[in-house]
């Protein structure tokens, strides 16, 4: 007896019933496309994610103050944590003290930020709101991976001159020039005209907000126009290589801790965002959510698979006179139970095929914000787990039929 | 002369425990020799349809020796006992026993496709033994498109295609119109007189008439053995003539409408 001939045999036997068929099919279906897509969409979430941290540079270090009110040096005392002399601003000095390559050696370059906010730019009518706008040094652009699309970046020197010069985003460059080149002209950001140097490369919508509406120019240029010689927004540091980030960490802060005067067990007035440790947070959180979600659709994926048994169950025993009859003419039970198997690892092998057919088709849809990505070991794992399904729950059954004794299979009305 | 194509000894067959205790067969011992035509009579529960289950392997006896062939069927394992149904046993039953939804062609094909023969080979042997029982023209249609009549002629064609070396039929007319039933008895006086050996089970009078010999069961015990034919001769009705053939029928029919009355 040929495996072709079993094959046969069982997809006789699936076309006798196939609205049952059908049904029990279906029942995998909805479990393979479940576990795909799940998947998917978690890689999806994950990736978008990571994809947004990335953008702001890896190995870098964002340096923000960390006490609530604004401006002055006075800051209230926190209650909780140790005593607290003094909270500080971060100044251009301690941006000064943490590019010293013999203090922090770790640390490759640090750009100090400041942020003007509700800025409008203007240029031959058109206006433009911009989400962000900031003032920083030429080192920032490396930092956090912005790099210019046309023109090019300001320079040191037109920090050290407070040149009123611009690098903008692609939103800002369509809203104020449309087609033409912004390069070369003007803008007038809150009555103060800049001149714009460079476009930035087009990095995409970070979810929340759009990367791409953004203007930078040099520090002190957006300091004497816009902000004032305050504090600054926060310090972004660049460490030398991916595993240096931690000891630029230590560097940067034992600098801070010296120059702000925290003790050991005071309370820092500062923060340290490091770009690796909040993405590792991040992508182990998502894939917790996605394992979560995945076995949400094992559980139906399980479901489907009983519903296997049950369906192979009713085969048996509605044909246990047939099985009685192929014994009697001498079908081996090896045939019997092949048979028996195959069928239900065909029902549970088309239901997942035809679930990783709607996986593929679903997988084309953007839903809340989340391009799923396909991840090729959860269909080979969903589709492996069908046909393991079809073996398992069907064995019970197709074990019964072959060890029907003929005589009492054929006395079975 | 080889070994009897059946030879079984002092076969006991019991059902139940206890007080619930049947014996369908108290004993029962009989030697069937190559080209012989047996038919075994008995009233309902004399145990000749649990012989006729063990003689086919469908059953085991609770105690005695069975040999097909020169093989001690009880020595063989589950494995062995399929192929020997396969290979020695050809099976006609009462209620036709076809499997719905196949063709007539591929219900006769399908002993061969548990022995393993090629398909070209199967077809062609299947396409034979359907003509030999005159239904070429039917090889396509299910059995639900068939009549009772066609429906036995295939089980029949089923039974013989694999050549076996033993023929076994369990009431095979029994629930056949008196047409029909002469067609299948017609075939099997052709088989006899072809060399088949033969068992046939039945309770009517005009059935065992076509048989070289006839064994009469009561309360699971052999009670007569009468050899009307030597086993290597032709068959009663292939050796008489045509006219007792009507006659037969006719008394058939009576027997069928009794039946049915009853």
């Amino acid at each position: 007896m040929s495996p072709f001939e079993i094959l046969r045999f069982a997809l006789r036997g699936l076309a006798a019933n196939k609205l049952r068929s059908f049904l029990t099919t279906l029942g995998i279906l909805i479990g393979v496309a479940a576990v795909i897509l799940l998947v998917a969409f978690g890689e999806g979430a994950s990736q978008g994610v990571q994809q947004s941290i990335q953008r702001l540079g890896a190995n870098t270090l964002t340096i923000s103050a960390s006490f609530g009110g604004g401006g002055g040096g006075g800051g209230g005392a926190r209650q909780q944590g140790g005593p607290r002399t003094q909270a500080r601003q971060l100044t251009l000095e301690d941006a000064r003290a943490l590019a010293d390559p013999a203090e922090a050696p770790s640390v490759k370059s640090v750009s100090p930020v400041v942020a003007a906010e509700a800025a409008v730019a203007v240029h031959d009518g058109a206006s433009h709101a911009l989400s962000q706008l900031i003032g920083t040094h030429p080192s920032y652009f490396e930092a956090v991976n912005k790099p210019v699309e046309a023109g090019a970046y300001f320079v040191n020197d037109d920090v050290l001159a407070a040149r009123k010069v611009m690098v903008i985003g692609r939103t800002v460059a369509e809203a104020l020039f449309g087609a033409v080149d912004p390069v070369g002209r003007q803008i007038s950001v809150s009555g103060v005209p800049f001149t714009v140097v460079g476009v930035l490369k087009e990095s995409g919508s970070s979810g929340m907000q759009d990367a791409d509406d953004i203007a930078i120019a040099p520090l002190p240029a957006v300091q004497q126009s816009l902000t004032g010689f305050g504090p600054l927004g926060s310090i972004i540091v660049q460490a030398t290589g991916a595993d240096t980030t931690e000891t630029a960490q230590a560097e940067v802060t034992a600098l801070l801790n010296q120059r702000h005067g925290i003790t050991p067990t005071g309370t820092a007035d500062y923060r340290i965002l490091n770009q690796a440790a909040l993405q590792e947070t991040v992508s182990s959180t998502i894939g917790t959510f996605t394992a979560l979600l995945g076995a949400v659709a094992a559980i139906s994926l399980l479901v489907g698979g009983i519903g296997i048994t049950n369906i192979m169950l009713v085969t048996v025993t509605e044909r246990t006179r047939e099985i009685g009859i192929r014994k009697a003419i001498g079908a081996p039970r090896s045939a019997i139970l092949g048979q028996f198997l195959v069928e239900s690892t065909v029902l549970s092998l088309v239901g997942g095929l035809a679930g990783l057919l709607v996986a593929f088709v679903g997988t084309r849809f953007t839903v809340a914000g989340i391009d799923p990505v396909l991840v090729p070991s959860s269909i080979v794992l969903a589709l492996g787990v069908s046909v393991g399904i079809g073996l398992f729950f069907g064995s019970y059954p197709a074990n019964r039929a072959a060890k029907l004794r003929p005589i009492q299979a054929l006395r079975h009305e | 002369m080889t070994a009897p194509v059946l030879e079984v000894r002092d076969l006991v067959k019991e059902y139940g425990e206890g007080e619930a205790r049947v014996h369908a067969l108290r004993g029962v011992s009989l030697t069937v020799e190559r080209g012989d035509y047996v038919a075994v009579m008995g009233a309902s529960g004399s145990g000749k349809s649990t012989l006729m289950n063990i003689l086919g392997c469908l059953d085991v006896p609770s105690s005695g020796r069975y040999l097909i062939d020169g093989t001690d069927v009880g020595a063989l394992s589950e494995g062995r006992l399929a192929v020997l149904r396969n290979r020695k046993i050809g099976f006609v039953f009462q209620s036709f026993n076809l499997i719905p939804r196949m063709s007539a062609l591929a219900n006769v094909e399908l002993p061969m496709a548990y022995g393993g023969v090629g398909a070209p080979e199967r077809r062609a042997r299947a396409l034979a033994a359907l003509e030999q029982v005159g239904l070429a023209d039917r090889v396509r249609h299910e059995p639900n498109e068939l009549s009772g009549g066609q429906q036995q002629r295939v089980a029949v064609a089923r039974a013989l295609v694999t050549s076996p070396a033993l023929l076994l039929a369990d009431e095979p007319t029994g629930n056949l119109d008196t047409a029909s039933t002469g067609d299948v008895l017609d075939i099997f006086d052709r088989l006899s007189a072809s060399g088949r050996t033969i068992v046939i089970i039945t309770h009517e009078d005009d059935v065992a008439a076509r048989a070289k010999r006839v064994i009469r069961l009561v309360d699971g015990r052999i009670v007569e053995d009468r050899r009307r034919i030597p086993a290597g001769g032709p068959p009663p009705r292939a050796a008489s003539g045509t006219g007792e053939d009507t006659a037969a029928g006719t008394v058939a029919g009576a027997a069928a409408d009794v039946e049915a009355a009853g």
